[in-house]
């Protein structure tokens, strides 16, 4: 097996107490303190996460006619300078090669924020989908630091001159940190106010320092992982793929039906022709968790599958989501999750799963 | 005196009852603690049977008696709060078990012989 990457901040994490996970090719913090406690930090107060795992490209070129309008689902062209926005990558059939990010720093350049595990065909992808423009995968330049929390913005004021009120939600400025270029954004996979930072080496390592002087709780992917589902945000993986179309998803507000890019005619004839399957939010009545992979039964009969799942400290129940059939689904009923091992009862939950 | 298994449990006897949990060693593997399935009083249990089930924020497994008998108790406080699993594995039990052959507990790892069992993981 190929050594795994590590971050800029791998050494400074295993100063602290750490445990780390093989996660899509890099080595990473699954936890520090514990998963519950760098939970609650997040809920409550603020942490630090490092996902310099993510994958930047920066784009350089005409909006209109270089194609990259049409690379993927996010408007571009009607995205404004300074802001960004959620979208995908699709294939002809309208699968998700990926979910990502694309913030417009100027009239003609874009950087596009991707998923690890799926850069390099990523990357490709939009390539052969651009012409007369450039395209740099620049992932191994940036880190990338999250700090999310309700006291994100108090804790991060005073390293960066730009007013931090004036972000909006999904806006981002090109600003300084140290003296070096970076880009804040202020953005996140938590539910939180936060603020995400793309940023150098040097840099990064520079503000981690200081974050975890000024007392913030660094926090790892176990607890990144149960943030994001509380809100039922999807993780690539789990509840996006190749054969996973953003509608069954239920992602349908991410996708403009009216707008031509890759994918979209399969998505038109997808809905359509009605849905076949659809995510469908689920809370169990316990504080038992459904995993990834439980298959979702009612009347002894399976009716769709897990895509994942956890147990919600906030709620004391499991959360997750399940791929389920729409023909034999029943809403209004009650399902068990199995395994070999165990069967859960859940029922039908809306999103988010917490109220923020 | 404590007796481990393999499988990390861990067994503190007095009289011929046995006190069983599992070691802060395999509680810091499985990480925050968030559920607990514990057995039926009175139930018979032969050595090496699957007698309780925990699951964590990160995992679920399976626990072992590391020794035959049956249960005479649980320990109900886990079914409410599991996390007090994190904060003294080594000091709370699971379930007492009526120790059927007292052989079984001499069989098993002194503190030591995990210790060492521990680094060969």
């Amino acid at each position: 097996m190929a050594e795994l990457l590590k971050t800029p901040l791998y050494d400074r994490q295993q100063e602290l107490k750490t445990k780390n996970v093989s996660f899509c090719g890099w080595d990473m913090p699954i936890q520090f303190d514990g998963i519950i406690a760098e939970h609650a930090s997040c809920r409550e107060d603020v942490a630090l996460f490092d996902t310099s795992h993510m994958g930047e490209f920066f784009f350089k070129g005409d909006i209109k006619t270089s194609g990259i309008n049409e690379a993927t689902s996010v408007n571009v062209e009607a995205l404004a300078v300074g802001k960004c926005k959620y979208g995908f990558l699709l294939n002809e059939q309208g699968g998700v090669i990926d979910d990502l990010i694309i913030y417009r720093l100027t009239d003609d350049e874009l950087m596009i924020v991707v998923n690890a595990a799926t850069r390099e065909n990523d990357f490709n992808t939009i390539n052969s989908r651009i012409n007369n423009a450039t395209l740099q995968d620049k992932s191994m330049d940036y880190a990338k630091l999250d700090v999310q929390g309700p006291k994100s913005k108090a804790t991060l004021e005073k390293y960066f001159e730009v007013d931090l009120d004036s972000l909006g939600f999904f806006s981002f400025v090109e600003t300084k940190l140290f003296g070096n270029d970076c880009i804040l954004s202020r953005t996140g996979y938590t539910g939180e106010l936060g603020f995400e930072i793309y940023a150098n080496s040097e840099t990064s390592i520079k503000l981690w320092d200081a974050l975890i002087a000024d007392g913030v709780a660094p926090a790892g992917l176990g607890s990144r992982d149960i943030l994001r589902l509380e809100m039922g945000y999807s993780l690539y993986g789990n509840d996006l793929s190749e054969t996973i179309t953003p509608l069954e998803a239920n992602l349908g507000k991410f996708v403009n039906l009216k707008r031509n890019y890759f994918g979209k005619d399969a998505l038109l004839k997808q809905k359509e022709d009605g849905l076949k399957r659809i995510l469908m939010p689920f809370k169990t009545t316990s504080r038992r968790a459904a995993r990834k992979d439980f298959e979702v039964y009612q009347n002894d009969k399976k009716v769709g599958f897990v895509t994942s799942g956890a147990f919600s400290p906030i709620l004391n129940v499991g959360v997750g989501l399940a791929m389920v059939d729409t023909d034999s689904f029943d809403e209004t009923q009650s399902m068990e999750l199995r395994d070999k091992r165990s069967s859960i009862e859940a029922n039908v939950a809306s999103l988010p799963f917490i109220t923020k | 005196m404590k007796k481990y298994s393999e499988s990390h449990e861990w067994v503190e006897v007095e009289g011929d009852i046995a006190n069983v949990g599992i070691s802060s060693y395999a509680v810091e593997q499985l990480g925050d603690i968030t559920f607990m399935e514990l057995p039926e009083v009175d139930s018979e249990f032969s050595k090496g049977d699957s007698v309780a089930f925990v699951e964590s924020v990160k995992a679920a497994s399976d626990i072992y008696t590391p020794i035959s008998g049956s249960i005479t108790e649980v320990n109900e406080l886990l079914i409410d709060a599991p996390e007090t699993m994190n904060e003294d594995a080594e000091g709370t039990f699971i379930f007492k078990l009526k120790v059927s052959d007292m052989g079984e507990i001499d069989a098993l790892m002194s503190q030591e012989q995990y210790d060492e069992y521990k680094e060969t993981l």
